[in-house]
């Protein structure tokens, strides 16, 4: 199991190694001197000189290459153009909005939508199911901004039940943070309660109809313990593939609902430095958020290997075993492929 | 009164009542008592079965009749009431032990999960019971096992401990469907006298549900013969056997092969088609971090096929014998050993040198529902081949059609669809798929073990038919010894990737030298019986 976890930590570092590179390159390679795009129109040749010693873009690429990861890894992300802060700084405070609403919205989603997506399965074609479906749909296609303002038009503006807008960090008082972080939480959580419910349902759907859950049906057990014990712990490499692809998701930026209420986060940040060309902060994001894509990616992994005795103990007993005991978990890719890219 | 008692018992899709699917079902079962459901594909066995423990799917519904345990009528008996007496009262084995087993469960926890909800012993009394019960079906070192999964046990191993989980309650009736079926010889030899002697402990009675007449044989105090959901009739086995009453009967007698291997032809000719020598395929080995374990899946294997003439490679699950068939096929690479097809060494050949090479050695599979593309059409499956070798396209849907009444199907069945044909059908589409090539050699690996009895005598009629007209030369692979002693003329036994025996199938089968070929044949169900004549061998020696 140890070797497992060794391997993927091991296989993620090249991966980390070419968004690096990628991410440099972007700089570099954009058409154009970046020294002029970062200083702008009305820049004298001796700025530019001035910026292009600062960048180092007088060496050869290499060697800027080597002396930007060496600066990375002492973390040193450079200064942003625009506001003349240390790029680490700029993202420090932007995290903690971004971080708590990640949260809140996959707990809540989560404690919501699998409960949902058994039940719709349990009562695959009832009414039960129909709601689960529509709910599941509505979740999907309406966009995040309308129901961003419909909460606000209702519980704020109508009812004066939540704050229009703003985010306080939950070190100035709890009660005070959930009253702030309630809105922008309902509204994106019903994505995430549609495409958790969803994955579910159809995880579930495929269980129940397994040889094991019709044993322990003829064990007479409840069908409470069937479905909880025995079909969705079978189902959970799926489901928490999807969680933890969402975190990822809404941590690497959920512009709108940021910006729909008001909430000083990472997607917010992002958007800023891309339309004032702040290229450090750029590619501090985009490392950010690959380094969160693959960390979230490396837990799912070990949290396979945790609920999956047969992942822990893959090896080959017999020459070609049966395609199921070592295929990765099924459903994942559709998964990972269905995601919308979009909140 | 009879603890099982079902009568009249009709299940139909969707309640409809033209669409039954179990026409009225009558069966009684004593006490102590084993009573075989015997009969094909479809013929609703298993859904009787299920009826009676409650668990039909929910489109399938009984619409007449009673299922009486004890008096009780089940059809009549709430949720609650059903999951009381489930493991209770009587309890159910599958199948395939592998996907029966919730794969991420410890078994010894599975086991548990019955007495956690069916007794009041504590959590210490019931470990302990499950290792006594464990004990029981002989399963060894049960401290470990207790905490093992189910895919680090073999599928004898897996079957004892459903066993262990159906028994754990101690109900009075067992009902068993197809338990060994997925097993091998010797692991369904070992369960078939598990079963036996837990029934005697436990004094539980059986219902026991197969398509195998060899099984029946071994098992049954009475046999109830159901043919499309309709009882055929019910006798004693031995009564059964011997003087069957019906038509359908004396048929599904006739079709069970029979162990007495066959006389072995005369050459066609000394023209070797197919012959290896020293094969050997290891798998594993290599590896990123450091040096994995090989698994030695073939060793020295060397065969030959003359014209016309086959030769049946017999053993248990993980013998090495679909490795074989798989190496001869190129469809993995040897490790090394020479592979002569018709003269040529294929073995080291590349992917675009064994291009031409194919043509000459075909191979048909075991699970005719999976080996044909479902969305296209029969006739460009069959064409398909040639197209590739370039006959042109008229040329080859001609010869598709004469190839499909060849094998007995007719020509029209070009335009249609696999999902369109029974098992037995799509097999000979198959056939007729791998013989458009004109091969020289033909693969069939356990080509027929996934047909019924009767479908499966017929596909093998055909296949020996064929080989008299076309001079092919078959490598037959096959786990079932009664299948290789109707139709082979030579015999290779294989184990653990080695060849344990090999000559004539009337020596191999007939007086075997080696120890592990006389376990095999020791364990094949239903030997003391030649089901074709209706009699007992020890009769007809008298």
């Amino acid at each position: 199991m140890y070797v497992y976890i060794l391997k993927r930590v091991l296989a993620a570092i090249p991966v980390m190694g070419f968004v690096a590179l990628f991410v440099f390159l972007l700089l570099r390679l954009t058409p154009g001197d970046p020294a002029a795009i970062i200083a702008g129109d009305t820049a004298t040749p001796e700025q530019l000189e001035a910026i292009r010693t600062s960048l180092g873009l007088n060496d050869p690429l290499a060697v800027q290459f080597f002396n930007w990861i060496s600066q990375l890894l002492r973390g040193d992300f450079g200064t942003s153009i625009l506001s003349g802060k240390p790029v680490i700084e700029l993202i420090a405070d932007r995290m903690e909005p971004t971080i708590s609403l990640a949260l809140t919205t996959i707990i809540l989603s989560v404690l919501i939508a699998v409960p949902l997506g058994v039940i719709a399965a349990w009562k695959q074609g009832t009414l039960i199911d129909r709601f689960v479906m529509l709910l599941s749909v509505l979740g999907f296609s309406v966009p995040v901004f309308v129901i961003g303002y419909l909460m606000i038009s209702l519980f704020s503006m109508q009812l004066g039940w939540f704050p229009v807008q703003g985010f306080r960090p939950i070190g100035d008082g709890v009660g005070d943070f959930f009253h702030r972080i309630a809105l922008p939480t309902f509204t994106l959580t019903l994505l995430y309660i549609a495409l958790i419910a969803r994955i579910t349902r159809t995880s579930m759907l495929e269980i129940l109809g397994d040889d094991y859950v019709r044993t322990a049906r003829a064990k007479g057990l409840p069908e409470t313990r069937v479905l909880m014990h025995h079909a969705l712990r079978n189902c959970s490499v799926p489901i928490i593939t999807v969680i933890g692809i969402g975190f990822a998701l809404i941590i690497s930026g959920v512009v709108v609902t940021e910006s729909v209420f008001n909430l000083p986060g990472l997607g917010r940040l992002t958007v800023d430095a891309v339309l004032s060309r702040d290229y450090p902060v750029i590619q501090a994001v985009i490392l950010l958020a690959s380094l969160i894509y693959v960390v979230i990616n490396l837990l799912i992994d070990i949290a396979y290997v945790l609920l999956d005795p047969r992942i822990r103990y893959a090896r080959p007993i017999k020459p070609p075993p049966s395609p199921r005991l070592t295929a990765s978990p099924r459903s994942c890719a559709p998964a990972r492929s269905s995601f919308p890219a979009r909140s | 009164m009879s603890l099982l008692e079902i009568k009249n018992l009709r299940i139909a899709l969707n309640g409809d009542e033209d669409k039954q699917v179990v026409k009225g079902l009558d069966l009684s079962i004593e006490p102590g008592q084993t009573m075989c459901l015997v009969g094909e594909s479809g013929s609703g066995k298993s859904l009787s079965a299920l009826a009676t423990m409650g668990l039909l799917p929910s489109v399938l519904k009984p619409i007449a009749g009673s299922i009486k345990l004890k008096g009780e009528n089940l059809l009549e008996a709430d949720a609650a009431r059903m999951r009381s007496l489930r493991a209770v009262s009587m309890s159910m084995i599958f199948q395939e032990p592998m996907t029966a087993l919730n794969p991420v469960a410890r078994v010894g926890q599975q086991i548990e999960e019955v007495l956690e909800f069916h007794s009041d012993l504590s959590q210490s009394r019931r470990r302990t019971r499950v290792k006594e019960m464990m004990e029981a079906v002989h399963l060894p070192d049960v401290d470990k096992m207790y905490e093992s999964f189910p895919h680090q046990l073999s599928g004898g191993q897996r079957q004892r401990i459903m066993i262990a989980m159906a028994l754990v309650m101690r109900p009075q009736l067992l009902i068993a469907d197809e338990p060994t079926t997925a097993l091998d010889v010797t692991t369904q030899a070992q369960i078939l006298s598990l079963i036996r002697e837990l029934r005697e402990d436990q004094g539980a009675a059986v219902l026991f549900i197969t398509h195998d007449m060899g099984v029946v044989s071994e098992i049954a105090d009475d046999v109830t013969v159901l043919k499309l959901g309709e009882v055929m009739e019910t006798q004693s086995v031995d009564a059964l056997l011997r003087h069957p009453r019906t038509d359908y009967t004396r048929a599904l007698l006739r079709a069970v092969p029979s162990h007495v291997p066959r006389m072995a032809r005369a050459a066609q000719s000394d023209n070797v088609v197919l012959s290896t020598n020293d094969l050997c395929k290891t798998y594993g080995g290599g590896g990123f971090f450091g040096k994995g374990r090989e698994v030695k899946a073939a060793q020295d294997v060397s065969i030959s096929i003359t014209k016309g003439r086959t030769l049946g490679i017999v053993g248990e699950s993980g013998s090495g014998k679909t490795t074989v068939a798989r190496c001869i096929m190129r469809l993995i690479d040897p490790t090394s050993g020479t592979i002569m097809v018709g003269g040529t060494d294929i073995a080291t050949m590349s992917q675009k040198e064994l291009k031409p090479q194919r043509k000459n050695i075909q191979i048909v599979f075991q699970d005719p529902m999976r080996s044909l593309n479902p969305r296209i059409e029969v006739g460009q499956s069959i064409i398909e081949g040639p197209l590739n070798f370039g006959v042109s396209r008229d040329k080859a849907m001609a010869r598709a059609r004469e190839l499909l009444e060849l094998v007995g199907l007719p020509a029209s069945a070009v335009d249609r669809f696999p999902h369109q044909f029974s098992g037995g059908q799509r097999q000979r589409i198959a056939i007729a798929r791998a013989l458009a090539m004109d091969p020289d050699v033909l693969v069939a690996d356990e080509a027929v073990s996934a047909l019924d009895v009767s479908v499966q005598a017929q596909v093998l009629d055909l296949l020996a038919e064929l080989q008299e007209r076309l001079g092919l030369g078959i490598l037959f692979i096959t786990h079932d010894l009664g299948v290789a002693a109707q139709i082979c003329d030579d015999v290779l036994v294989m184990q653990h990737g080695r060849v344990v025996e090999y000559g004539p199938a009337a020596q191999v089968l007939g007086s075997p030298q080696q120890d592990y070929t006389k376990a095999l044949i020791k364990a094949a169900p239903g030997r003391h019986w030649d089901f074709a004549n209706f009699r007992p061998f020890s009769d007809a020696a008298e």
